[in-house]
């Protein structure tokens, strides 16, 4: 409750403090450039979000140069030229200094100004966006870790059902959030997904080529059908699993395994469109075929580690009888396990544009590694490094306290990392977590725990008929 | 002084378990079991130490993640930094996502092999090695404890008889 009225103050202060036009932006550049960097940072800021910047303010053929920025080599030849247009894209600050043309200078700043304000007034909503679908996400990593132990028959898990139905009582919550997030998008609210704008979508012909796809309504349904999906499952997954409890027979549990085998079924189907739609598309320039396992990896680690930390929380207010240690080296094993997964489809997909630099690919990780280095070098330290080396001990994977540490850096870590998907194509260079991003966060955190704990008090903890129960109670590794 | 052990002979893993742990109850030393496959727990009833070969795997690990970065780093970055189709080696970290399948293969290379090698050389296994089976049946479907005499033979054997071996040798070692 705290967290969420902390949270809500945080937002609503972000919104306010996004600036309202463009001269207030101007006021704020000029007293940035007071303090000496200012003039570095418009430079920079002119490459910032490139897809950003290029689809919403600048001419078709300036994008098409903003394309091919990542080869320095490419823009010292064609720099005699196209010098004006290089000096927008190419990243290369001394160019920049030097290449004005007088002429122009005043509709460039005032363009420059547009941009700035529409990253600026993003930032708040993208702060709230990525909280939300951060914490939206996990509850469906859980959700999908749930579906994954009953079609497996998993003998160790059992007893664990039912703190994992009370993490994903958060889900119906967190889905009708996000939807109206995704709503107010395409009321054109907010900037985040730029292929909304028609204006931009007009003057783009890349964006123009996939409108088919992307657009407003057949966005919206396809967004509608995967949360009511995912939220159908729950809801019955939920009332049979305590169906089977009040039961003679098994014929409850059978219909479980099915319905969980459609909906994983399903589930993969629609996560990997569902990380295109509300992730891959704020960078609508940037395609990769990586990218919907990535997502997945991400948030089934966090999903894990969440159902990992609820479990040792409840196991320390003594509410998990059965629970023992080897409960939580499995569920450990899975957060190592997944960790390393993340990082190597995180490596396979920055490798394989790293390699072979593709132009209109690599701009992508240009951005990230220019403007975001930190959280994009540090995410890998938080979801690989730092787990890989805390938790393949088997003994620490028994130590509670270990386990605690590692699941809120892991948890931490992934927030970043979806942070790192999302800001680049939103706020660009003008990203900072900040009062806004840790209110969105705070908040989703405090209604996450509300709903989860309300849940968990409506439930016995241990399923009572489940076949496979016995032998989860006496699970030992 | 003569070395004489005892060879109680089982068909059955529980019974060997009840029997080991038994035997330990009773303070007698048990040297060696022989069975024709792994019995879960054998080894913390009969109070082994926990084995320490994960530990050195993570060290070869180690090892041979250094190796890859050192050869790497000589041959790709300091003796003849070449432009291969325009990858930068102007330092190791700049070209670094091409090296890493070579350092992950040479880590899991370096950590698989060389723990492999310390399994044999500390169970002494090896080609031309003469086999150790006290009893031809321990492979196939008998177990055999051997336990130490230390000049209670008669009891020692009534005891094991009473722990359901099928079988109570007494031997002559050298």
């Amino acid at each position: 409750m705290i967290l969420m009225a902390l949270g809500l103050l945080g937002i609503g202060y972000g919104f306010l403090t996004a600036p309202k036009d463009i001269h207030e932006v101007e006021l704020m550049l000029a007293s940035e450039s007071h303090g000496g960097h200012g003039e570095v940072k418009h430079d920079a800021s002119e490459v910032a979000g490139e897809s950003h910047a290029a689809a919403e303010s600048h001419e078709e053929v300036k994008h098409e140069v903003a394309e091919t920025a990542g080869e320095s080599h490419a823009a010292m030849e064609s720099h005699e030229e196209v010098k004006h247009e290089v000096t927008e894209t190419a990243g290369e600050s001394h160019v920049a200094k030097e290449g004005h043309a007088d002429a122009k200078e005043a509709s460039e700043h005032n363009e420059h100004l547009t941009h700035v304000l529409h990253q600026l007034q993003n930032k708040p909503w993208a702060a709230l966006y990525v909280a939300c679908i951060f914490f939206l996400l996990v509850t469906m990593g859980v959700l999908a870790f749930y579906a994954i132990q009953q079609v497996a028959s998993a003998g160790w898990s059992p007893v664990l059902f039912r703190v994992m139905q009370g993490i994903t009582a958060y889900l119906p919550w967190g889905s009708v959030i996000f939807f109206v997030i995704l709503v107010l998008c395409g009321l054109h609210f907010n900037h985040l997904f730029i292929w909304l704008d028609p204006e931009v979508v007009a003057h783009d012909k890349l964006i123009a080529g996939k409108s088919g796809y992307l657009n407003f309504p057949f966005w919206i349904v396809r967004a509608g059908i995967f949360l009511i999906g995912w939220n159908v499952y729950r809801y019955y997954a939920a009332k049979n699993c305590l169906a089977q409890d009040e039961s003679n027979d098994d014929s409850f549990y059978k219909k479980n395994f099915n319905i969980s085998a459609m909906f994983l079924v399903f589930f993969i189907v629609s996560e990997s469109i569902m990380s295109w739609d509300w992730i891959l598309s704020i960078d609508p320039h940037w395609f990769s075929t990586l990218f919907g396992w990535y997502v997945f990896a991400s948030f089934f680690v966090s999903g894990i580690t969440t159902i990992c930390m609820v479990t040792l929380y409840l196991k320390s207010k003594g509410y998990l009888e059965y629970v023992n240690t080897s409960h939580i080296h499995d569920l450990a094993k899975f957060m190592f396990g997944f960790s390393v997964f993340w990082t190597y489809l995180w490596f396979s997909q920055f490798m394989l544009v790293w390699y072979a630099n593709i132009p209109e690919e690599i701009t992508y990780f240009i951005t990230r590694i220019q403007l975001y280095n930190l959280p994009f070098f540090g995410a890998v330290v938080m979801n690989f490094l730092f787990p890989i080396l805390i938790l393949i001990n088997t003994d620490f994977k028994r130590i509670s306290w270990v386990l605690v540490m590692a699941g809120t850096v892991i948890l931490a870590g992934h927030y970043i990392d979806f942070f790192n998907m999302i800001m680049p194509g939103t706020v660009g260079d003008r990203w900072f977590i900040g009062v806004s991003e840790i209110a969105s966060v705070l908040f989703f955190l405090g209604l996450f725990i509300f709903t989860v704990f309300t849940a968990l008090t409506k439930a016995p903890l241990l399923p009572k008929r489940n076949p496979f129960i016995e032998e989860s109670k006496h699970f030992h590794y | 002084m003569s070395n004489k052990v005892i060879y109680a002979i089982y068909n059955d893993d529980d019974i060997l378990m009840d029997a080991v742990k038994k035997t330990r109850a009773a303070h007698h030393h048990i040297e060696e079991v022989f069975s024709p496959f792994p019995v879960h727990g054998l080894d913390k009833a009969m109070g082994l130490a926990p084995t320490r070969l994960a530990i050195c795997a993570f060290l070869y690990g180690c090892v041979g993640i250094s190796v890859a970065t050192a050869m790497m780093n000589f041959i790709m970055i300091q003796d003849w930094p070449q432009d291969i189709g325009g990858k930068p080696s102007f330092s190791y970290i700049e070209n670094m996502p091409a090296f890493v399948p070579i350092m992950f293969e040479m880590t899991v290379f370096f950590a698989a092999h060389l723990m492999v090698v310390t399994f044999y050389m500390r169970s002494k296994l090896w080609p031309f090695k003469e086999a150790e089976n006290p009893d031809v049946r321990t492979t196939d479907d008998h177990f055999l404890m051997e336990v130490s005499v230390n000049n209670n033979e008669e009891e020692l054997v009534s005891f094991l008889n009473t722990t359901g071996a099928v079988e109570v040798k007494v031997i002559e070692k050298h």
